[in-house]
């Protein structure tokens, strides 16, 4: 079975101070420090534990710069067969639909049976590209899958759903699942693991390679244009409840009654 | 009356030095065929050298061997152990005599004739009562006393062994007692005073006839031959077999303490080996079998085990009997090896939740007599695990984050100096490359991004800054020190961490590297492959307060009644036990009390640096609970500890066993700090 699984290099904003750069359209990313999109790892985590059950091959891709090799080159370390890296200058400034497009044009070109991709993406939390490459390709898809089995060539898969519910869905191949994160125990990455794959070559294909124009990617190819990005203005009212632990219980709940937090 | 000897007595019809000489050759030559491949596994294990330092060796092979210095520890088992070693020590030279006397019966050693052999008759006749007497002592405290640390989880154990060995050694000096005592009865020479065991004896064959004191005579000699060769051979067959290998299994001990052993011995480039860690039971070094046929299964191990006591799985002395298991079942002394099939040595035998579970505290090798290791093996099959990227979710993102940022809390790494910017008045030099300071502050992860141990940062900032100490910190180019990554058993992290720091190092010039972590001051001290003079932050204040340069008052602790939490990574892998003690001494009219366990028993509160973070779903309580507790148990008001992962784990224990507002966690350093005058 081929699988092809989506990647995305992220910054990682958890312990950084964010600011918004001089266009205002934008957070500054340079001192920020990039990683694997968390959920695409569950994804990736998937893609090999299938081929380790079902046998195949487990094609990494990322639209990303030169930086991202790492992140690729992991993926190899944690099972993937082939990494490809789509880059080209012209690719600046996609949206998630000029991404899906991009990605949805190297997918077309190779053999695949299943796209695997993270529901979400820890930046910008879009949740596009897993949908949009289905509708590009024009095969079935879903989202926040929990649970993947493949057996002759039919594919059940669980969603997750609003309190604790699931739904099973079953589909033909090929398909594009977005997968939500917990389906699976990601494999640790070691040093060695890694130098292990360190001679594997990772391909860069840029615009011509892959056979698209110029107009269908960048800002050229997308759909979304952003006007303004804002830090949250700073709130008012915070207020540090101070006593005992049953004192400040209690002025905690009478605050959450009057300001509708709970029911009264 | 005269009896006759063994010697002049042909049995069926065969001269007696000739059956002598059958049954010492064939018992010979058994006991070398299994020794051989015993030893066979040994030479297929992984090499290490463990012939460097012979000096030390023969001390430890004196001390812990000979002089059965760990026996004590445990009083009543250790005692017992101790006259039965003793015993067995005298009536080895017995035992030759005996073999000896088969084929004449005037046979004596060399030197034990005239009146050294007749002193030695009386030694040895002392010492075969008081083996006797031991081994019924030790049987009756095995079935009716039941200790708890012998007791086993139904089919793990070899209970019954222990009862088979004593009864072998029973029947030795029985066997002895009817071949003397018999002796005496046909002569009439009692002297229960130089001959106890022998009078003994002779009382219970009191009117025998002639004919039955010479049967008596010559049938306790073969049984005593038989059995004696049967529990030689019985030994390495058996959870026993320590009878013939602590000796040499505490010569060899391991002499690097503090120091884990690299991925394998001899080879500096295991990145390029086909296998890391344990991937087969023939990955563990000829010396980590050793250990595992020398196991005695005495518990000790484990009745210290932080890991065990709260509920986790981790037993150090099964780690050692399954493997022993494995290694009878899977390199048998007779027939062929079974087929291991799809069973793993990591994994089923030995589980994950077991290797994940240490602390690598130490307790379990310290107490153990014969100095059996654990962490070096732990950390092997660790190894293993990390190579094939099975690591608990818990841990991989503190790892990750170590991998990609320097430090498990994920901190950017132009903020470890962040902490400094709390100091009022106080300027702490970040040291560029080519700078000089005397003492060179190696902060850590900890101290640069947890805000609870950013305190301690500070606070010995504050204190060197008091005794005008020249002092200096890396800053961005400080790194995590490793140590736990090290012990997770990412090998390649680590050195990667130690290659940054020890760089920085020799990029600026000091006369002393500082920690107050002990895990930092650990991995620097003994783990690095380049040597730093290294000293932690209880030894420098130590100091100061002797050349008083900085004076404590007692206004902080205002007559509190205090204890000290000895940390693994200080106590039991350093030794410094003493100088923190000093520091709190050093305040002026304190209350101090250590706890029962204390020193090289010090309580693991739970583990430090990634350990931290490591969730176990098997524990009941958490360990710091159980050592607040014990502080409880002594009234102490204040506890102070010398690490800041103990702090933590410390201070969140006190908050859940109600101890809120009646103990105090306190670093030392802050504790100075605050009692500086």
């Amino acid at each position: 079975m081929d699988i092809i699984v989506c990647m995305k290099w992220t910054p990682d904003t958890s312990e950084a101070d964010l600011t918004v750069d001089k266009e205002g359209k934008d957070i500054r990313k340079d001192d920020l420090d990039f990683d694997m999109n968390d959920w695409d790892r569950f994804a990736i985590e998937e893609a090999v534990q299938l081929k380790e059950k079902v046998g195949g091959k487990v094609t990494a891709v990322a639209v990303a710069p030169e930086d991202a090799e790492g992140m690729l080159r992991e993926c190899l370390a944690r099972g993937a067969d082939e990494a490809y890296q789509l880059w080209d200058d012209a690719f600046e400034g996609s949206d998630g639909y000029a991404v899906a497009a991009i990605l949805a044009k190297f997918i077309k070109d190779r053999p695949h049976d299943l796209v695997l991709t993270g529901t979400l993406a820890d930046d910008d939390c879009g949740g596009q590209i897993g949908g949009m490459v289905a509708a590009m390709l024009d095969i079935p898809g879903s989202t926040l899958v929990s649970k993947i089995q493949i057996s002759d060539g039919k594919l059940t898969c669980h969603r997750e759903l609003e309190g604790g519910l699931y739904e099973s869905i079953e589909m033909d191949l090929p398909a594009v699942l977005s997968v939500a994160t917990g389906l699976n125990e990601p494999r640790f990455v070691s040093v060695r693991a890694v130098r292990k794959v360190a001679a594997l070559e990772i391909p860069t294909l840029e615009l011509g390679d892959l056979g698209l124009e110029a107009s269908a990617v960048g800002s050229d190819g997308s759909r979304i244009r952003i006007e303004l990005m804002e830090l949250p203005p700073e709130g008012e009212g915070a207020e540090i409840i101070t006593g005992k632990a049953e004192e400040a219980a209690a002025k905690l709940a009478e605050i959450l009654k009057e300001k509708g937090g709970i029911g009264s | 009356m005269t009896i006759q000897e063994p010697a002049n007595v042909a049995l069926a019809g065969i001269p007696a030095p000739g059956l002598a000489f059958v049954i010492l050759v064939a018992a010979l030559c058994l006991f070398a065929y299994i020794m051989n491949r015993r030893i066979d596994l040994l030479r297929k294990a992984m090499p290490d050298p463990r012939f460097d330092d012979i000096g030390e060796r023969i001390r430890l092979a004196l001390v812990y061997g000979f002089g059965q210095w760990k026996q004590p520890r445990y009083l009543v088992g250790g005692i017992i152990h101790i006259l039965l070693f003793a015993g067995f020590m005298i009536l080895s030279l017995r035992s030759l005599t005996l073999i000896g006397r088969g084929f004449s019966a005037e046979f004596n050693l060399p030197g034990l004739t005239g009146s050294v052999g007749m002193a030695y008759e009386v030694l040895k006749d002392y010492a075969v009562l008081m083996v006797l007497v031991v081994c019924i002592v030790a049987i009756i405290r095995r079935a009716v006393f039941k200790p708890a640390r012998y007791a086993h989880a139904p089919g793990q154990g070899h209970e019954a062994e222990a009862y088979v060995i004593l009864g072998m050694v029973s029947a030795l000096m029985l066997t002895d007692m009817i071949y003397d005592g018999s002796h005496l009865a046909a002569t009439g020479h009692t002297d229960a005073g130089l001959l106890p065991a022998a009078t003994v004896a002779s009382l219970f064959m009191a009117g025998s006839s002639p004919a039955a004191l010479n049967a008596l005579h010559i049938g306790g000699y073969w049984a005593h031959i038989l059995i004696f060769f049967g529990f030689l051979n019985y030994l390495p067959m058996s959870k026993h077999f320590h009878v013939i290998t602590a000796i040499p299994n505490v010569f060899f001990a391991n002499v690097d303490k503090g120091r884990i052993k690299p991925v394998r011995h001899g080879v500096d480039e295991w990145m390029d080996l086909d296998e890391c860690g344990i991937t087969r039971f023939e990955s563990f070094t000829w010396k980590h079998v050793l250990d595992f046929y020398s196991c005695a299964d005495c518990g000790r191990c484990t009745d210290n085990c932080p890991a065990n006591a709260v509920g986790r799985s981790l037993s150090p002395r099964m780690i050692s009997i399954k493997a022993r298991d494995y290694a009878y079942k899977y390199y048998p002394v007779f027939g062929t090896a079974p087929d291991p099939g799809d069973i793993k040595f990591v994994g089923d035998v030995i589980t994950e939740s077991e290797i994940w579970a240490c602390t690598t505290c130490g307790a379990c090798e310290n107490e153990c007599p014969i100095l059996i290791e654990y962490i070096d093996k732990i950390v092997d099959m660790r190894r293993y695990l990390v190579d094939q990227g099975q690591v608990p979710q818990s841990l991989q993102k503190p790892m990750q984050a170590i991998k990609k940022k320097g430090n498990a809390y994920g901190g950017a790494k132009g903020k470890r100096a962040a902490w400094t910017k709390e100091l009022d008045g106080i300027e702490v030099k970040e040291l560029k490359a080519g700078d000089a300071t005397d003492l060179l502050f190696f902060v850590d992860s900890c101290g640069s991004f947890d805000p609870r141990i950013q305190e301690l940062s500070r606070s010995l900032a504050r204190i060197l800054a008091k005794s005008s100490t020249d002092f200096g910190i890396l800053g961005q180019d400080e790194t995590d020190s490793g140590n736990e990554i090290r012990r997770l058993g990412e090998e390649g992290l680590f050195e990667q961490l130690a290659q940054k720091n020890i760089a920085a190092f020799q990029d600026r010039q000091f006369k002393e590297i500082v920690a107050f972590d002990p895990h930092a001051f650990n991995a620097i001290k003994n783990d690095y492959p380049e040597r730093f003079p290294i000293v932690h932050a209880s030894q420098v204040i130590d100091r100061l307060i002797k050349a008083g340069r900085i004076r404590l008052s007692s206004d902080y602790l205002a007559g509190r009644v205090v204890t000290y939490h000895d940390p693994c990574y200080l106590g039991r892998h350093n030794q410094i036990y003493y100088e923190p003690r000093q520091v709190i001494q050093a305040v002026p009219g304190v209350r101090f009390r250590d706890m029962e366990r204390s020193f090289d028993r010090s309580f693991c509160c739970s583990g430090g640096g990634v350990m931290l973070w490591y969730e176990s779903e098997e524990e009941k309580e958490r360990m710091g609970e159980r050592r607040v507790r014990m502080a409880e148990q002594i009234g102490a008001q204040v506890i102070v500890t010398g690490c800041p992962f103990c702090l933590i784990n410390l201070e969140d224990a006190v908050k859940t066993t109600g101890n809120e507002g009646k103990i105090e966690v306190i670093d030392l350093v802050e504790l100075v700090d605050r009692s500086l005058v």
